[in-house]
């Protein structure tokens, strides 16, 4: 067996309380918790975190990069929803 | 060309035009994939076997400050190494293949780890010449057109600043003490500058991937143009530490505004790449042996990950019964 053979698995980590978990790279694990160690010593060798996500890539789904212009299309059409859509004049506050 | 084909085409010429990154789901040329997969697989294993060299004195490191550094950067490069094979991995490459292709000499990766550490102050003089040309390099990959490999790249420069600067401390270090010291550090400088020209690649005129990489926006300076850069960096940080830069002709050009520097020897770069070098065998003899001498722990990690999956289905399905 090779390590091959080990699943790939994401890894997220949050920067500091706060914040978002972010994506930061991918670990080869045999399982979840020493993608969680390998994730540890490998994106946060100087603080870059405090918490650590990892999932397994292949559990992943993603939306297509094909489809990518119709998929995202409903919410192309709806200026409405952005605060410029309205006009308001210059001399009410607050708003 | 099919109509799918035709649209990713036409989007992936439009990124690389208005500076966007490529990233891994999009369309791309078959070319542009092998490219960015051979190069940065040959990166991931420069960082692999770099760490061999500098490794090799760690036990002999003569204080335990100097020990923890030398440590952390090693580890450091083991971190770079593994970044690039996890951006590999995003063009479909796999990890295992790729460590397949370093251990049976079908990947190469720089020729500057091919040369002999004879004394503690090659630690230094690869610190500070070897990552420093390394950093040269790799500033501007930070912006390459490929969104995984940019990404590890703006990690690893963060990173490399420290490798560089311990590496001329350590030189000052030794420049303020004995004269045998100081001879050490300009015995190593001698033996490291040309290999670190080298580390740039060949020149313009004979870089036949240059053009293609430089269109792709994969490279953003040719070999040359940062060949001079690390010249004209390097120069006054020498003068500063009072040691010679092995080369005659190396002058400041007014007019050129650029230091002259004589003509690296390009047989002895081929001689190396080519598995001529001091130490091709041994690099590649370790890191096979590291890597089959560590096959009984990946198995038994693989074992023991598939008994603790079967055990906790089983747990699952006795708690499925009982409701
Ligand atoms: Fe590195
Ligand atoms: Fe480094």
């Amino acid at each position: 067996m090779i390590a091959g053979d080990w699943p790939l698995w994401e890894v997220f980590v949050r920067g500091k309380r706060g914040l978002n978990h972010v994506h930061a790279g991918s670990v080869r694990a045999a399982d979840a918790e020493m993608a969680l160690r390998n994730a540890r010593d490998l994106y946060t060798r100087r603080n870059e975190g405090v918490s650590i996500w990892v999932v397994e890539a292949a559990r992943i789904t993603a939306s297509s990069p094909e489809e990518k212009d119709p998929f995202f299309a409903p919410s192309g059409d709806k200026i409405y929803r952005h605060p410029t859509f309205y006009d308001i004049p210059d001399d009410v506050p607050h708003i | 060309m099919s109509g799918a084909t035709e649209q990713g085409a036409e989007s992936f010429e439009r990124a690389i035009e208005r500076d966007q990154r490529i990233e891994p789901r999009d369309w791309m040329p078959d070319a542009y994939r092998g490219t960015m997969v051979r190069q940065i697989a040959q990166h991931a294993h420069s960082e692999i076997i770099g760490m061999q060299p500098e490794g090799a004195w760690i036990t002999r490191a003569p204080s335990l400050r100097r020990k923890a550094i030398l440590l952390a950067k090693v580890q450091d490069e083991a971190g770079h190494g593994l970044y690039l094979y996890s951006a590999a991995e995003t063009l479909g490459a796999d990890r295992a293949d790729l460590t397949d292709k370093l251990i049976s000499g079908r990947q190469k990766y720089s020729s500057i780890f091919n040369y002999p550490t004879l004394t503690f102050a090659d630690v230094g003089v690869i610190g500070w010449l070897v990552d420093g040309a390394a950093i040269c390099n790799q500033v501007p990959l930070c912006r390459t057109s490929y969104g995984p490999y940019a990404r590890a790249m703006i990690r690893i420069c963060k990173e490399e600043s420290f490798h560089q600067r311990q590496g001329y401390e350590l030189l000052m270090t030794m420049m303020r003490g004995t004269p045998e010291q100081r001879e050490m550090v300009q015995d190593a400088v001698d033996r490291w500058w040309w290999p670190s020209l080298m580390m740039f690649g060949p020149p313009d005129a004979e870089s036949a991937n240059t053009a293609q990489s430089m269109a792709w926006k994969i490279k953003r300076h040719t070999n040359d143009e940062l060949r001079q850069r690390f010249v004209d960096m390097t120069v006054p940080q020498a003068e500063a530490l009072g040691v010679r830069l092995p080369d005659p002709e190396l002058r400041w050009n007014p007019e050129r505004g650029h230091h002259d520097f004589g003509e690296v020897d390009w047989a002895e770069f081929r001689r190396v790449v080519g598995g001529g070098g001091p130490c091709n065998a041994e690099r590649i003899a370790v890191r096979r042996a590291a890597h089959e001498e560590g096959a009984w722990v990946r198995e038994a990690a693989a074992a023991y990950a598939a008994k603790q999956a079967a055990r906790r289905d089983a747990e699952q399905g006795r708690e499925g019964e009982a409701a």
